[in-house]
């Protein structure tokens, strides 16, 4: 596939490796604050970062290395059905319009950090809030994995992954120099870090998909061109198409509602939302960052051309790098590949200290040490922040990597199971605490257990669409799930209600869902209240 | 803010710029998930199959529907805090 290594590329790569790693460590020090040793700075970034800075940091955890390279990827074996990825973002816009400035809201108003807090304060649940925080850390781990997954294709194109016949330790230390320098950074800035190089690897991905989706249609001869050799391929081959037949077409729209509900689920995604500096802010950012959806669209795309231009890989994940080297001049292959291993970066770093920040504040502090004092919070985050990633490392390593996508494939299903919990919570109290966990246990049972039944392509366990029980369509399990998740909720509730279980105590008021920085009749963009007391309670 | 301060004579929970909003947020729901109105490969624009560029072209009308919403909602905001008497 490669014939040694590509030089300039890699030199390229080197250089803008280095210039981001000077600018995680420099990161501590912008905008810091007077005490850096709380969980709201180091995990919320001070909860002070405007519209700008939170378009960044968003765009930078939705759209990860993963994305861009599985995307084309699955475009590249499968045709029409993966472009599913379009349509998902464009509806995730209106979901978090609606849903996340009141979770804004309710946060800046108690002080959570993570949606389990939301959840313990709505139903007074410990154990509810242990499966929402659970359920977090098992659905991040895999991402953060894939992550990792997307910079050893790039190393691997480039050259510098060594073949099959190296011994492992050289053939994965550039993988572990890059994952050192990502842990450092992060255990030393925190959310500061990926928030500043979210802007490097933003402005590398435009400048490569403009440069991609001009230049390589030229030289492919006209997007014409480029679908009859797509459509030649899928026809000979028998399977893929460049529209989706009426067969697939619930897949196609459960996949795209189903992964829509579940992205804004993701804890990283609500780190993200939480660092912003007013509800404004959120709803600002949801009517411009579609246009991270029209680059994933174009890069989509690239997946045809990567028939047209003939590029042959038996790992799908490679065909975008192998693309890429093939297409451009060497140095700018470099850009292209420092634009994905950034890409990398940048959402691994948000996704651990996610993940980090609901170990410390649902499990640590909850369970295990409840007289914790900030500082303390702050340090056993940043350790598991390490640990978490750690834990992807040996994931990626040790594992087939069709484990770790396998996996990550799961965690959609699984964090979809606490949206009633969520999404429920924000706007009604009617739910049952009970009826909650045990929606929430049945969604993750069916989902695990229907996609290890469901054959994948030419492995016998974790398709992601089956057959939907009484409709006689194939569509998203994660969909299927969850509606069978808030009907068990929904009759369980009732049914508790009759018995008059005891419900949990609601710390929040309605006025809480709709408070906004600087409410009421105060100016708009005051800093938050919260800033100086994480965990008011 | 105290918990419960409630104005006398608050504006109805559903208001016309309310349900306007509302259905700028839906109408992409609507758009995307109809497969069924978009799985055709005619006509296409610059060599692009109409399945592609149909849906690529939802996502500046998508945010395009967005921003009308969060105008529609400020504006209702403004309005209920002057209604307090501010």
């Amino acid at each position: 596939m490669n014939d040694g290594v590509n030089g300039v590329a890699l030199a390229v790569f080197i250089f803008f490796f280095v210039v981001v790693t000077v600018m995680g460590f420099l990161a501590a020090r912008w905008r810091a604050a007077e005490n850096a040793n709380n969980l709201d700075e180091w995990g919320l970034g001070g909860r002070s970062f405007g519209t700008w800075i939170t378009w960044f940091l968003l765009g930078g955890d939705l759209y990860t290395a993963y994305t861009f390279v599985a995307v084309p990827a699955a475009i590249y074996a499968a045709g029409a059905s993966g472009f599913f990825a379009v349509p998902y973002t464009i509806l995730v816009y209106p979901l978090i319009f609606t849903f996340l400035p009141r979770l804004w809201s309710v946060s800046h108003k108690h002080g959570y950090v993570t949606t389990s807090d939301f959840v313990r304060g709505r139903f007074g649940s410990k154990g509810l809030s242990l499966a929402v925080a659970i359920t977090g850390i098992l659905a991040t781990m895999p991402y953060i994995a894939l992550q990792l997954v997307g910079i050893q294709a790039v190393l691997d194109v480039m050259g510098v992954g060594g073949g099959e016949n190296t011994n492992w330790f050289i053939k994965d230390l550039p993988l572990l120099i890059a994952f050192g320098v990502l842990a450092a950074y992060t255990y030393s800035s925190g959310l500061r870090a990926p928030a500043l190089i979210a802007f490097v690897k933003d402005t590398l991905i435009y400048i490569v998909i403009a440069v991609a989706i001009i230049y390589i249609p030229i030289k492919l001869g006209g997007f014409d061109d480029i679908f009859s050799a797509a459509s030649d391929k899928f026809t000979k081959a028998g399977a893929g198409a460049i529209a989706p037949g009426a067969e697939g077409q619930w897949a196609y729209g459960t996949l795209a509602l189903g992964s829509a509900l579940a992205l804004f689920m993701y804890p990283h995604s609500i780190t993200a939302t939480l660092s912003s500096r007013s509800r404004e802010v959120i709803r600002r950012n949801t009517t411009i960052l579609p246009l991270y959806s029209l680059m994933l669209g174009l890069l989509a795309l690239l997946g045809f051309m990567a028939i047209a231009a003939g590029v042959k890989v038996d790992n799908g994940q490679l065909a975008i790098p192998q693309l890429f080297e093939d297409m451009f001049p060497d140095w700018f292959t470099g850009i292209a590949f420092a634009a994905i291993g950034i890409g990398a970066l940048v959402p691994a770093a948000i996704m651990s200290i996610a993940a980090a920040n609901l170990f410390t504040r649902n499990i640590y502090k909850d369970f295990l040490r409840p007289n914790a004092s900030a500082e303390e919070e702050t340090k056993v985050s940043k350790l598991v922040s390490l640990l978490v990633k750690v834990g992807a490392l040996i994931f990626v390593l040790g594992m087939d990597k069709t484990v770790a996508i396998n996996f990550q494939l799961l965690g959609g299903i699984w964090i979809l199971q606490t949206f009633p919990a969520l999404v429920g919570g924000l706007f009604t109290r009617w739910f049952h605490r009970w009826a909650l966990l045990a929606g929430w246990a049945v969604g993750m049972v069916y989902g695990t257990w229907k996609a290890y039944d469901t054959p994948s392509g030419a492995q016998r366990h974790f398709g992601n669409t089956a057959d939907i029980p009484g409709i006689g369509e194939i569509g998203y399990i994660g969909f299927t799930a969850i509606v069978l998740n808030v009907l068990v909720t929904v009759v369980l509730t009732v049914v508790l209600r009759a018995l008059k279980a005891p419900d949990g105590i609601d710390e929040t008021t309605a006025a809480d869902y709709t408070a906004d920085a600087g409410d009421p009749g105060v100016q708009v963009d005051l800093p938050p209240a919260t800033a100086g007391s994480p965990g008011g309670h | 803010m105290s918990d419960t301060s409630t104005a006398p004579g608050r504006r109805p929970v559903v208001t016309p710029p309310r349900v306007l909003a509302a259905l700028c947020l839906i109408a992409p729901f609507v758009g995307m998930l109809w497969v069924g109105s978009y799985a055709k490969v005619e006509p296409t624009f610059i060599g692009i199959p109409f399945f592609y560029w149909y849906q690529m072209l939802w996502v500046p009308v998508s945010a395009a529907l967005t921003s009308v919403a969060y105008v529609l909602v400020r504006r209702e905001q403004r309005a209920r805090k002057g209604g307090d008497g501010a």
